[in-house]
């Protein structure tokens, strides 16, 4: 096969992700205590997370539903029955010597997201298999020179890994892919998404191969993958590499690399020959995992309106591009706060450009969440009103918001203080129109005689006499009735 | 199918184990036994019979997702062969 590639072979991206949920619970996956990042090193541990002899993991209710959750999110099919496998190994981390995993008949399988691709078109990507398991501790290196020190607090959290096919096909397509699945997983509330903190992360397994060929070519697997740039720029790179290595005419090698963000490379993390035997079997301290039918309807039934979904309802029901639909929907309280304005009866579209720029420009300087906004839906949505009856101007309208930040007055009390009420009374406005006019003699001919740019003078000097408070397209149009009419 | 040397070596460096010479031998014998015992309980036909993957068949026994007070921090280093302050201490293992 590799003997006929050229310069001008044209190679097909081939991109499987793992990615690996930290799961919101209170609690542990296998003992009760508190599981989550933030306390002092060692304190949240039990004899189980010790993996002292004689304790016994009692699983979560919680880590099932939060994954049923996420399965049927993702169109999986979920199993009436699974088990969990040991996954042996040693490290100090891991006290037990084993991960508690699954392995053969995972809890969720078979499913499908959808994503944009490059072009704009909708993709069905396969979703193999979610399944459940427990973290291991936290190795510290950095500390102490000659030793490794270990912190067991995070030994026993429960996360959710989530395999998809190979059917990815651009380092942009996993990073779309990777972005739905952190929407998913924040608007069902079950992980925070945060690559940074480590409680989303994600493996690519890459291979290429000539385009049209069937068969795969051979894989690499990536790891350390901390945050969407090094997701794309890690694949792009190991895409690169492999393609010079192939037309170099040499393989490529079926290995675990390490993403170093900082060189920019990828590099061996595990050699062949040490490649881990996990002997998987059967956990006998854990029972089967029953999903009844009863239990998954009533997680389904638990499903909010998902990203995708809500956004094409907003571009169809309320006539928003897609384009906003879909920055409006990235996250669930912000869409909601969006549909609390519409609720109280503001223009969507008006709401729409409200959110996604000045709202954001506040919640990104102010570094908060939509949440802890500082005037909630109802005032902004009297601000909104306000333009749409056409009593402020635009401008007036970013003075009011941003005066509404500071207190708790509303819109009108505001616009009425601020005296930016706009002037819509053509019985007050004429007057002052017909004095502009009667002023201005010269420009009122050159006008009448096609010199239309003069258009702007007029208004200009009404809403400079009105102390701009007239509103300018019915000045406009009385200005043009008087001199046209 | 029978169970080498190499086989008997191979596991005991997975399971950190250090045999002598003799004791390999033996294990290798020991492994071959247990092999033949299951070969013939290969011979049971066993089509259409779901997998028994526990002994015993009972409820799940979901807990409720709650925390409840852990270990105290002294206690919980308290049998560790090393310790710092806050830390379980281990040989360095990075490479």
């Amino acid at each position: 096969m590799t003997a006929t590639l050229t310069q001008d072979t044209v190679f097909e991206t081939v991109i499987g992700l793992e990615v690996h949920a930290q799961l919101l619970t209170e609690s542990k996956a296998f003992a009760p205590v508190k599981a989550g990042f933030g306390s002092a090193p060692n304190t949240n541990i039990t004899p189980l997370c010790l993996g002292h002899p004689g304790t016994l993991p009692v699983l979560n209710e919680n880590l099932v539903r939060f994954i049923v959750k996420m399965g049927l999110a993702t169109n999986c099919t979920i199993a009436p029955k699974s088990i969990f496998a040991r996954k042996n190994y040693f490290y100090p981390d891991l006290p037990k010597g084993y991960q508690i995993s699954q392995y053969e008949n995972p809890i969720c399988q078979n499913g499908w997201i959808e994503i944009e691709d490059e072009a704009g078109n909708t993709r069905k990507i396969g979703i193999t298999r979610i399944h459940m398991e427990e973290d291991a501790g936290k190795s510290i290196h950095d500390q102490d020179p000659h030793n490794t020190l270990v912190d067991l607090n995070r030994a026993g959290t429960p996360l959710m890994e989530i395999v998809s096919e190979p059917e990815l096909r651009s380092p942009a397509e996993a990073w779309a892919y990777l972005t739905q699945i952190r929407q998913i997983v924040r608007y069902l509330g079950i992980c925070d998404g945060n690559m940074e903190e480590g409680s989303l992360r994600c493996d690519a397994n890459v291979s290429i191969r000539p385009k049209g060929q069937q068969a795969f070519g051979t894989r690499t697997e990536i790891k350390n993958l901390n945050s969407f740039r090094n997701v794309e720029r890690a694949i792009a790179y190991e895409v690169e590499r492999q393609k010079q290595l192939l037309l170099s005419g040499g393989e490529v090698v079926q290995q675990t690399l390490l993403w170093d963000p900082n060189r920019m490379e990828t590099r061996q993390l595990r050699s062949k020959e040490e490649a881990h035997d996990y002997r998987y079997f059967p956990d006998p301290d854990l029972p089967p995992v029953v999903v009844t039918d009863a239990m998954r309807e009533e997680i389904r039934a638990e499903l909010p309106e998902l990203p995708r979904q809500r956004s094409q309802r907003f571009t169809e029901q309320l006539g928003l591009p897609a384009y906003d639909a879909r920055l409006l929907t990235e996250e669930r309280e912000f869409a909601d706060f969006f549909e609390a304005l519409c609720d109280a009866g503001a223009n969507p579209k008006l709401s729409a450009n409200l959110m996604l720029s000045e709202v954001k420009r506040v919640l990104n300087e102010q570094n908060l969440s939509i949440t802890a906004f500082p005037a909630d839906a109802a005032k902004l949505a009297g601000l909104i009103q306000l333009r749409s009856d056409n009593k402020i101007s635009s401008s007036a309208m970013q003075t009011i918001f941003n005066e509404m930040l500071k207190g708790d007055e509303d819109a009108e009390a505001i616009a009425k203080n601020l005296n930016l009420i706009q002037v819509s009374d053509s019985s007050f406005l004429e007057p002052v129109v017909d004095e502009v006019i009667s002023s201005h003699p010269e420009e009122a001919e050159r006008f009448r005689a096609g010199n239309k740019k003069l258009m702007g003078f007029f208004v200009g000097a009404v809403m400079k006499q009105t102390k701009g408070k007239a509103n300018p397209q019915l000045v406009t149009q009385m200005v043009k009735e008087k001199l046209e009419g | 199918m029978s169970v080498t040397r190499e086989d008997v070596l191979h596991v005991a460096r997975l399971a950190r184990l250090r045999l002598t010479e003799a004791e390999t031998e033996q294990l290798a014998g020991d492994m071959n036994q247990i092999l033949g015992y299951m070969e013939l309980l290969n011979q049971v036909d066993t089509d259409g019979v779901e997998p028994l993957e526990h002994v015993i068949d009972h409820e799940p026994g979901l807990r409720a997702d709650v925390a409840l007070p852990p270990l105290p921090h002294e206690e919980a280093l308290k049998n560790a062969p090393d310790a710092d302050a806050d830390h379980f201490r281990v040989p360095r293992v990075i490479e």
